[in-house]
């Protein structure tokens, strides 16, 4: 051996082992995050508030367009709430494999004509999603509301996995969880439950319906359901509450499944107060607001009003 | 037309016959529109198991082991009388798994650096050939005793299943990693490119949600071994193991179609030999062999000289240095009554163990409209249609939950997905009736009629949040599909660690309304195992797999 190749071959020995060393040394105890970027929401959707207008408004009309019309009217109607170029979502309970008439899923001809509505009023882009239970491809169309949307020219978004963004819902309990992405990056939401019997919570109106916008392992929540629900109407906020009350699930909630456990009762709720709204449809459960835990825990943490006939309540036909 | 011009026509025959399979599979989905205003059956629009159904060894094995021909599988003459005139046409030209090893082949390697004598004696014929048809026979033997093991490697179902639970899942894992992949890096024009390519792809190749299946990975492996056997040798598959391809061979015992060698222009120049596909020696001075042949026409393609020729009735000039070609399979009459026996044997081997009929794994939940245990293992060619159909990813093949014998039969796994109660899509596509088309009336049941069962819940009350853990938790109930519900709760009182009196709801479970579509496991809030899980009892298909004798006595009359 000479002296160029001892010099070359040590060079390179050192080379290699300086490049081995350092590299353990760089990536020695790095944090790394394991998640990607958290999602918070970017727009309040609420509309200000206006002492001469009602908050909360019902209508009773055998035909639910009507009774949507008359009730949207006394709250202040569309315009008040969605302006042109702004980007809408609704979102109904299309949670079940059920029919309109099984009333487990909000009635697609309310969902039709909100859809219509917004656009009306000029905005941009109209979507109607919700993440179903059952599978969605049956559940959207089962329930009608894919077809009614998509007539009136909403974009209707069966979810996938990949639509889930992790977003920082800043709730006492439920703080960075899954959400559907339509519900966080939006202008305005527009909650439209249907009021069903549930076994845990006693009932399932507006405020039970945001546990739609969750993924992941949203059964979880039951173990705390009311703060679970609270922290969502916190986080969501939503610009207008339409509670479809046309059919009410009395029994077997909320899923039903035999017409015995449906009333007809023909009435659509809107309102400002999420809480208000959910007090009022209640009633056709045969209950009273402030015994539903959520309900009340709502109340207290300042959501809204149980007592909504202090806060200009309606009643038209 | 010159032989060129037909050897094009061969290879687009194979190319369009691939499509059309691959096409099925991916159809083989729901993705279908239906009338809203009442409960309405949902059909899908394309006959997406027919492939199956030309199939001549599933017909004749279905045929041997329960006595019909099912449905479709009359098509499958379509193949087999052309075969009994012009031989393994189906082979060369139509299989999609024969197209599919026939590329892999052709893909340059080592192999082919040894051009000369290396290549062509690897395709002279070759006594492992005859391996096909021992596994036919062995597995027709099987069927004859009512065990039907032919979907193993039926090349069919091989590659049915392969590509259903293994390859199209496969191509979603890897591009949902992409996806992920390339959005790391933060840039946006780099993820906006990746989303909408991965969009397009979801629009032609994935199904609506990321499936995994049980079994993949055996499923998986085999099929790599299979496509790798290829650089091995060429279309190993179809000439050593393929059990179809043994019995086309059988077929073609007096074909009127074949190979006609003309000594006198010969240059022994062996290119013939060189191109061919099924090792069968097209070559002069050995003995062609019309069952090893694919009819691909490679030889008659390379030949430079026209010596060799297909034709009807081929007439061959024959010399003591150019033997005549044989019909014959080369496989002795002892050889084959041995397979037969040893298939038979497999009957017995299979039944005497405990599986089947005392130690049944009681979470063996078959599809709803499944036939009776025995009558499904007769039945069941492992296809996979019914697992990839599944909308909720709820079906999957066995590993060994019905024991070797079931192995890759359909299993339903309620963690992963459950039955939906009104879908029926799993014994539409079924080409065997080893799952019975129901009728969405026959599935759900009235007043009058039971609903089809697969099982029947219980309640772990180690696990359960009410019953273990004094935690309130209703998700059972709240998911469980029947009118009135087969989940009850009631309202009743415990304590926890600190002595405080919990007031809470508790499930029960009503065995006589329970249907075991698995909702419940499916949405237990118990993140790994379920508080709440299904096992076989009281599936509708059993009059001895029950527990309220009440039921049991009705199905006995009924």
């Amino acid at each position: 051996m000479n002296r160029r190749d001892f010099l070359k071959k040590t060079a390179k020995a050192l080379a290699l082992a300086s490049v081995t060393g350092g590299t353990g040394l760089l990536f020695h105890n790095r944090k790394i995050s394991r998640y990607g970027a958290i999602a918070t929401k970017a727009n309040d959707f609420e509309v200000a508030a206006s002492v001469s207008i009602p908050r909360i408004a019902l209508a009773r009309n055998p035909d639910p367009l009507t009774a949507l019309n008359r009730a949207l009217d006394a709250v202040g109607g569309i315009k008040r709430f969605i302006h042109p170029g702004e980007r809408v979502t609704i979102k109904p309970n299309i949670g079940w494999d059920r029919t309109p008439a099984q009333a487990a899923n909000t009635n697609p001809i309310l969902v039709g004509e909100m859809v219509r509505l917004c656009l009306d009023a000029g905005a941009a882009e109209v979507i109607v999603t919700d993440v179903s239970c059952n599978d969605p491809r049956r559940c959207f169309i089962r329930s009608g509301i894919r077809q009614e949307a998509e007539k009136a020219g909403g974009h209707v978004i069966l979810p996938v996995q990949e639509d889930f963004v992790r977003t920082n819902l800043d709730g006492e309990l439920v703080n960075i969880w899954s959400v559907l992405k339509y519900f966080v990056f939006t202008d305005r939401f527009i909650n439209m439950p249907i009021v069903k019997q549930h076994s845990l919570t006693t009932c399932t109106i507006g405020l039970k319906n945001l546990y739609g916008i969750l993924g992941g392992q949203r059964h979880q929540l039951h173990q705390q359901v009311d703060q679970s629900i609270v922290d969502l109407a916190a986080f969501c906020r939503p610009t207008l509450t339409v509670v479809d009350a046309t059919r009410v699930l009395l029994h077997s909630g909320p899923q039903g499944g035999s017409l015995n456990d449906v009333a007809i009762e023909n009435s659509v709720i809107c309102a400002t107060d999420q809480v208000a709204a959910d007090s009022r449809a209640v009633e056709f459960l045969g209950l009273n607001a402030g015994e539903v835990g959520h309900i009340a825990l709502a109340e207290k943490s300042g959501l809204g009003k149980i007592d909504y006939r202090s806060i200009g309540y309606k009643e038209v036909v | 037309m010159s032989i060129k011009t037909v050897r094009n026509l061969r290879r687009c025959s194979q190319i369009v016959f691939f499509l059309i399979f691959c096409w099925l599979i991916l159809k083989t989905n729901f993705e279908v529109g239906f009338t809203p205003t009442d409960i309405t059956e949902i059909k899908l629009p394309y006959p997406v198991s027919i492939a199956l159904q030309f199939d001549p060894l599933v017909a004749l094995a279905t045929l041997l082991a329960n006595g019909t021909l099912y449905k479709g599988l009359l098509w499958s003459l379509v193949v087999l009388i052309p075969t009994i005139f012009l031989g393994r046409f189906f082979c060369g030209w139509v299989c999609p798994l024969g197209t599919l090893n026939h590329w892999i082949s052709e893909i340059p390697s080592e192999r082919f650096r040894h051009k000369g004598t290396r290549k062509m004696e690897s395709n002279r014929y070759k006594k492992y050939q005859r391996i096909k048809y021992y596994i036919l026979f062995v597995f027709l033997g099987a069927a004859l005793v009512g065990t039907l093991q032919i979907g193993l490697l039926d090349p069919l179902s091989f590659l049915a299943r392969s590509i259903g639970t293994a390859v199209l899942p496969m191509i979603h894992a890897a591009a949902w990693g992409l996806l992920d992949w390339t959005k790391g890096f933060g840039i946006s024009p780099v993820s906006t490119a990746a989303q909408s390519i991965y969009d397009l792809a979801s629009q032609i190749l994935l199904p609506y949600r990321k499936v995994h299946f049980h079994a993949v990975l055996t499923i998986g492996v085999l099929f790599i071994i299979v496509l790798i056997l290829n650089r091995i040798f060429t279309r190993f598959w179809c000439r050593a193991i393929c059990p179809l391809g043994a019995m086309l061979g059988i077929f073609s015992r007096f074909a009127i179609f074949g190979l006609e060698k003309d000594e006198s222009t010969c240059d022994h120049c062996n290119q013939c030999l060189l191109s061919c596909q099924g090792a069968d020696n097209p070559d002069i001075g050995f003995r062609w062999r019309q069952s090893e042949c694919h009819l691909c026409l490679n030889c008659q393609a390379a030949c430079p000289n026209n010596s060799l020729k297909f034709k009807f009735f081929p007439n061959q000039k024959v010399s003591k240095t150019n033997p005549p070609g044989t019909p014959k399979v080369d496989v002795s009459r002892r050889k084959v009554i041995a397979s037969v026996v040893g298939g038979v044997a497999l009957y017995p081997l299979f039944r005497s163990g405990d599986i089947f009929e005392v130690n049944a794994n009681p979470r063996l939940i078959r599809p709803p409209g499944a036939v009776p245990e025995d009558d499904f293992l007769a039945r069941c060619i492992r296809c996979g249609q019914c697992m990839r159909v599944c909308p909720n990813n709820a079906l999957h093949p066995t590993l060994l939950e019905s024991g070797l014998e079931g192995v890759w039969t359909p299993i339903l796994i309620p963690r992963i997905g459950y039955c939906e109660p009104t879908c029926t899509l799993c014994g539409q596509v079924c080409p065997t009736d080893a799952i019975t088309e129901l009728t969405l009336k026959e599935k759900v049941g009235n007043a009058q009629t039971q609903p089809i069962r697969i099982g029947t819940a219980f309640i772990d009350r180690g696990r359960c949040l009410p019953w273990a853990m004094a935690t309130p938790c209703i998700v059972c109930e709240e998911w469980c599909p029947t009118s009135p519900k087969t989940i009850y709760l009631r309202e009743e009182v415990t304590y926890n660690r600190h002595g405080d009196k919990v007031t809470l709801k508790r499930p029960y479970i009503d065995p006589d309304l329970c249907i075991g579509c698995g909702a419940c496991e499916y949405a237990c809030p118990v993140a790994d195992e379920a508080a709440i899980y299904v096992t076989s009892v009281g599936e509708s298909r059993s009059p001895d797999n029950q527990i309220l004798l009440q039921r049991k006595v009705r199905n006995k009359t009924s």
